[in-house]
């Protein structure tokens, strides 16, 4: 079920600058970095957002009318009354850093540790952000747009064992 | 100078004898890390029966195997694991390449997959297939035992040989690039 008005409406009254858009039903709201985390702490105290379903991040480089280099998105939903919510914040670079919400959902911690490795988002807070896909000496952050997808040679810095050194 | 054998006695070479113990009693070490080991543990099973070549103890302690059997790809992370396992492996040991993936990368030509095992590791045998036949892979451990009986020695000697240090082609021609380290940069 999408969102209601009511709560789009409570959301733009407390805060500035959300920017409301809708695709097939379903509704997202733009939200500016700085109030990142109040906004969503609002939705869960205030409007009941008790559950987060996703939070991803995607890399809008070379893709058509984008503006911000990545987008960060919280998928939030509402357990009793079944409404879901995408609460969108867009980053540039130089400075990728957002709030960590693990202390409002302990769930994110694993996502934020995802967002972190595949596209070098830091979280502010975070109680252990470490890469959680990638070994721990990789260097790079690979679901950004502008890595090769071939790698940049990471993958072939092993030592080699022969017949006789085994 | 002719003499007298009682019945039941055959003169062998004591290469010969040791390769052919070897060769019979293969005990695989299944690491099996795709769609490869489905079919590896259908080439255990009952309709195609590896016992009957000798190598269907399977032990999961590479301390206990001579034969690691690498079913599917590898990447990254599990590179440092294979390795530590074929190092545990006693010697005499040898190691099948199962499948296209083990062997070149397959399909996976991505950041994250090792482009053939045989870059890091020795391998004695190649299975082609995605994924191969059981049948592929008997055949495999036939010509593995034909292998091991032809240029097998009691003490082991054929695996120091030059041939066998040598590096494989695709090494060549894709060669490793050593990249100066970098540090991980982390906030927080």
């Amino acid at each position: 079920m999408p969102v209601t008005q009511p709560t789009v409406d409570s959301l733009r009254d407390r805060f500035d600058n959300i920017v409301e858009s809708e695709f097939r039903g379903q509704t997202r709201v733009v939200v500016p970095r700085g109030s990142a985390f109040e906004a969503i702490a609002f939705l869960k105290e205030e409007r009941g957002f008790d559950l987060l379903v996703d939070l991803t991040c995607i890399d809008y480089l070379n893709y058509r009318d984008a503006e911000d280099r990545f987008g960060l998105a919280y998928l939030l939903a509402n357990t009793s009354t079944d409404e879901r919510l995408t609460v969108r914040v867009m980053l540039n670079e130089p400075d990728l850093t957002v709030v960590s919400i693990v202390p409002l959902y302990e769930g994110a911690n694993w996502m934020e540790r995802e967002a972190w490795d595949m596209f070098g988002i830091v979280f502010d807070g975070h109680p252990d952000l470490r890469r959680i896909l990638m070994p721990e000496e990789f260097s790079a952050h690979p679901l950004r747009k502008d890595y090769p997808l071939q790698g940049r040679g990471e993958r072939h810095n092993f030592p080699v064992l022969t017949r006789g050194e085994a | 100078m002719a003499i007298e054998l009682p019945e039941n006695v055959v003169v062998s070479k004591l290469d010969a004898l040791g390769s052919w113990c070897r060769k019979n009693s293969l005990w695989p070490m299944p690491f099996a890390t795709a769609c490869c080991g489905i079919e590896l543990m259908a080439t255990g099973a009952s309709r195609h029966d590896l016992a009957r070549f000798g190598a269907e103890v399977f032990r999961f302690s590479p301390r206990q195997c001579d034969l690691m059997i690498v079913a599917g790809r590898v990447v990254m992370k599990m590179l440092p694991v294979l390795q530590r396992i074929w190092q545990q492996m006693h010697e005499p040991k040898w190691c099948i390449s199962m499948g296209a993936c083990a062997s070149t990368g397959g399909v996976f030509d991505t950041y994250s997959v090792v482009q053939g095992i045989d870059r890091f590791v020795p391998v004695d045998m190649y299975v082609p297939g995605c994924p191969p036949r059981p049948e592929q892979l008997i055949q495999a451990i036939i010509d593995l035992q034909d292998k091991i009986q032809r240029e097998g020695t009691i003490d082991g000697s054929e695996f120091s040989s030059v041939t066998r240090q040598q590096r494989k082609r695709a090494l060549m021609e894709l060669p490793i690039i050593h990249q100066p380290s970098q540090t991980v940069s982390r906030t927080n």
